[in-house]
């Protein structure tokens, strides 16, 4: 009995969380996000890194964090080109190119046509996580000897400077998980001294703050939508993120409201539980 | 030497790799790189046995009409569909046997493969991790209760957390001068997130370091076996 | 001998002193320090009438050609991935504002390997204290001392788990984290599913162990296999319970998601290392009414853990669990050897916090080493 009213609680709470998700999709409430520290060092390290500069962004996620992590991907793609970065895809998630394919051509469709192999390249997935890394450390070519549509290493303009991790500036990783940002920070900063930045999920956000630290393992951490939102303020721009995070701020005040709930509930339960021990005790 | 042939394997590699994280010199950096190699090699070989795992225990379950094998059947003809249109047309830039099927892209606006890849397997993807939004929220009603002193406290910075993510914080908090900044919920969620938070996690990540360091140790000298299976 | 050593200790002096002071030459070239012969360093000090800049190095043929045009009056290039032990030339040519006007300079450097790593000297200097530490107790322990160890009533609680799916005749279920094999995580939690495996093949309870990664598969059926033989009961076990269900993340919680709604489990075990699903996993095994067991070393997936299970391994506690279910006092020797680096790292913090607030900044940067 108990755990069927539990079950029509949750029923509800779900129920309650779509209306609020959905509503404010469909009627914008035209709330801005503020910046934070976070962000801006990750917005810092990609404007203050020189143009011509080969860099890498890595997708090491997949289609179900898409929400949260290719708006980030493409704040920091259209960043980076407009810096005059020549960008290298790399992924460490099997369908991680596809997601650099979609960020390159929805960030041409507002920048305009780039060209490939010059200003872009997708190195595409390799198997194997923080070794893969190791192994771009000690040569690029003998990990990646083609890219993901056949073009030979030697045969790409982009690469003819880059040997190993070193010849490049910066790293951004986003990621969903493992094999990840943490494989990047221990791997591309830490052995071969590659400054690396980063975007996660915001659940796991609060895992990589103790990388921002004064080694700058992680050079700035981006965490979840709102630090989406926050990139594409920095970039001014109103993107998908800032969009999103409309259902997202209802539906934390909604959590909060449900927390409330609760609270009330417990309490009434307690009073009642002292209620009836005293009457239990005469 | 069944057993004693992965343990010397694992000692070997094991100290071997310790080893050369410390000396630059040759053969370590050359050994390294084999090791890591032949890592990278034998987890590609693994993903087959993955699949060849996947189709065996569906098959099973389908022929044998075990309870439920409608899923399986509908998981293989799924895994078959896209093994197929892969190998025909090829995704994206790359083609297939079949070359880039150009009519077949003019009906679906792009390849079958990655038509499906598009608008299904993704919109499939993104409701699966939305359903976290639901369970955070219900986790939540459930969780944050006050009972005594912590779980008070743990509410409150729950709350400030919470409502400081929001686009709805600085509106709230706004009216708050700068001289008393840090009081503004966004600085005060940095704040809670950057110090207390972030001490805390580090204090976890060290004691798992040295777990993991005991646990290799433990490997690397065979002490730990448990992963091969045997006892002692 | 002494062509290592010497080089040794005054590597050890530089580190203390802050690293190597810059050549006030024009342009300098220099072979990398202590790394494996595949970089110069090149360092330059322009006058301040430069205003652009082009660093050159000679290709196999003498031809100079450009690697690096960034400019900054005084500044530094690190050319990497090269050949060890060999001979490069680089020329660096310094124009003015409309470039009417230019020097040049060249230098030269020859690669070579080191046998030490010197910038990760208090790395090993740790690592060799706590890994002696480990050792020491190790043998302390094999010497048939009794060793204390505090209680970790989600371990303890395997047992009842157990018995109360066996009671109910329905399966276990346990996920060993969705991070591949490499992960120390992963390995810790195929040594804990060598217990449970044990205990479930003793009772004749169904064990699930749906896998994300095929190398994981192969370690995970060849633990249980082990398990059930040790067990005497060979027969019980059954490869295709031990399954393969896809690399996708988030396609893998669906697909132990529908396990845990239809099979229902009686319990639930989810160890090693876990990302943003975390949470949905746990939830759907509340929501289905299962004893749970979680344990991680991602600090930031514990809250969610702790929300909806019964029992938390936290951090270290995963891989600690081996050796307080096996009760191996070789094992539970190194444990000890645990506690003594959390002293010693409590002592270098507080230390270090004098010396920073003394502004000794060279103890930081010993124990920090660099790149």
């Amino acid at each position: 009995m108990k755990a069927d009213r539990t079950l029509i609680e949750r029923r509800i709470v779900f129920l309650v969380l779509a209306l609020a998700v959905a509503l404010p999709l469909i009627f914008p409430l035209g709330l801005r996000t503020k910046g934070t520290p976070l962000t801006k060092k990750a917005y810092d390290l990609v404007d203050q890194t020189p143009t011509g500069s080969v860099v890498i962004l890595s997708f090491d996620y997949d289609p179900s964090t898409v929400t949260e992590l290719q708006p980030m991907a493409q704040a920091i793609l259209e960043h980076a080109w407009k810096k005059g970065h020549k960008v290298i895809a790399t992924a460490m998630w099997p369908q991680g190119s596809q997601m650099a394919d979609m960020a390159f051509e929805n960030v041409q469709a507002k920048l305009g046509q780039k060209e490939y192999g010059r200003d872009y390249i997708n190195l595409g997935y390799k198997v194997g996580g923080m070794v893969v890394i190791q192994g771009m450390g000690r040569n690029f070519k003998t990990v990646f000897p083609k890219d993901t549509s056949g073009l030979n290493y030697e045969d790409i303009p982009l690469l003819k400077t880059v040997k190993s991790l070193r010849d490049i500036k910066y790293v951004v990783s986003l990621s969903a998980g493992d094999p990840g940002l943490k494989d990047w920070v221990l791997t591309a900063h830490d052995k071969y001294g590659v400054s690396v930045a980063g975007g996660t999920t915001a659940v796991s956000a609060p895992g990589f703050l103790p990388y921002v630290n004064d080694q700058k393992q992680l050079y700035g951490l981006m965490g979840g939508l709102k630090a989406a939102a926050e990139y594409e303020l920095l970039m001014e721009y109103e993107g998908p993120a800032s969009l999103n995070m409309n259902p997202q701020s209802v539906a934390h005040v909604l959590i909060l409201v449900l927390i409330a709930i609760g609270n009330i509930k417990a309490w009434r339960k307690r009073k009642a539980a002292l209620k009836s021990g005293e009457v239990a005790n005469g | 030497m069944k057993k004693n042939l992965p343990l010397i394997v694992a000692f070997a590699s094991g100290l071997l790799i310790l080893i050369a994280g410390f000396i630059p010199h040759k053969p370590f950096g050359m050994l390294e790189e084999t090791l890591t190699n032949w890592f990278m090699i034998i987890s590609s070989f693994a993903i087959l046995l993955g699949q060849i795992s996947l189709i065996q225990a569906n098959v099973t379950r389908v022929a044998h009409r075990s309870p439920n094998w409608q899923y399986y059947l509908a998981g293989l003809i799924s895994f078959a569909g896209m093994v197929v249109f892969g190998l025909l047309w090829g995704m994206e830039k790359t083609p297939g046997i079949l070359g880039h099927g150009e009519g077949i892209s003019q009906n679906l606006g792009s390849k079958p493969f990655d038509y499906i890849f598009d608008y299904i397997y993704m919109p499939l993807s993104a409701t699966m991790f939305s359903l976290l939004a639901f369970y955070i929220a219900s986790a939540a009603y459930r969780a944050f209760i006050i009972r005594n002193f912590e779980s008070n406290l743990l509410m409150i910075t729950a709350v400030i957390v919470m409502l400081g993510r929001t686009s709805f914080a600085t509106w709230i908090t706004s009216w708050i001068p700068d001289s008393w900044g840090i009081l503004q919920l966004p600085r005060l969620t940095d704040f809670i997130m950057q110090y207390p938070n972030t001490a805390a996690q580090r204090a976890i990540l060290i004691s798992a370091a040295l777990g993991v360091v005991g646990s290799s140790l433990r490997i690397i000298l065979g002490i730990e076996r448990s992963y091969l299976g045997g006892g002692k | 001998m002494k062509r290592i050593v010497l080089p040794l200790l005054l590597a050890l002096l530089s580190v203390g002193i802050g690293g190597v002071v810059p050549s006030a030459a024009p342009f300098s070239a220099e072979d990398a320090p202590w790394d494996d012969g595949t970089a110069v360093v090149l360092a330059w000090n322009l006058d301040p009438l430069r205003t652009s800049l082009s660093l050159q190095k000679a290709d196999s043929l003498g031809i100079f050609q450009e690697i690096s045009n960034e400019f900054a009056l005084t500044g530094g290039y690190k050319d990497s991935g090269l050949e060890a032990d060999a001979e490069y030339r680089y020329r660096l040519v310094a124009y003015n504002k409309d470039r009417s006007d230019s020097v040049s300079f060249t230098a030269h450097a020859t690669t070579r390997q080191q046998w030490f790593s010197m910038q990760k000297l208090s790395l090993l200097i740790l690592l060799a204290m706590i890994c002696g530490a480990i050792l020491y107790y190790i043998f302390h322990a094999r010497r048939g001392k009794n060793l204390f160890i505090r209680r970790i009533s989600g371990l303890d609680s395997m047992e009842e788990a157990i018995g109360r799916a066996t009671e109910k005749g329905k399966p276990i279920l346990f996920v060993p984290g969705i991070s591949d094999l490499g992960d120390i995580q992963t390995i810790a939690a195929l040594n804990i599913l060598n217990h449970l495996a044990l205990k479930s093949a003793e009772y004749g309870t169904e064990l699930l162990v749906p896998c994300r990664f095929s190398m994981v598969l192969s370690a995970a059926r060849e633990t249980v296999k082990e398990a059930y033989l040790q067990a005497g009961r060979p027969d019980a076990y059954r490869e295709e319970k031990i399954f393969y269900v896809t690399d996708d993340q988030f396609g893998f919680v669906a697909g132990v998601d529908g396990i845990m709604l239809r099979e229902q489990p009686a319990a639930n075990f989810f160890l090693g290392a876990f990302w943003a699903e975390s949470l949905i996993l746990t939830e759907t095994g509340f929501g289905t009414g299962a004893i749970q067991t979680a344990g991680t070393g991602q600090p930031h997936q514990i809250p969610f853990f702790v929300v909806s299970c019964d029992y938390t391994l936290i951090g270290e506690e995963l891989y600690a669990a081996s050796a307080y279910l096996s009760r191996d006092p070789q094992q539970l020797g190194s444990l000890k050897g645990h506690d003594f680096g959390k002293l010693l790292v409590i002592i270098l913090v507080l230390t270090g916090i004098v010396m920073e607030m003394a502004g000794q900044g060279w103890f930081k940067q010993f124990i920090a080493g660099g790149n």
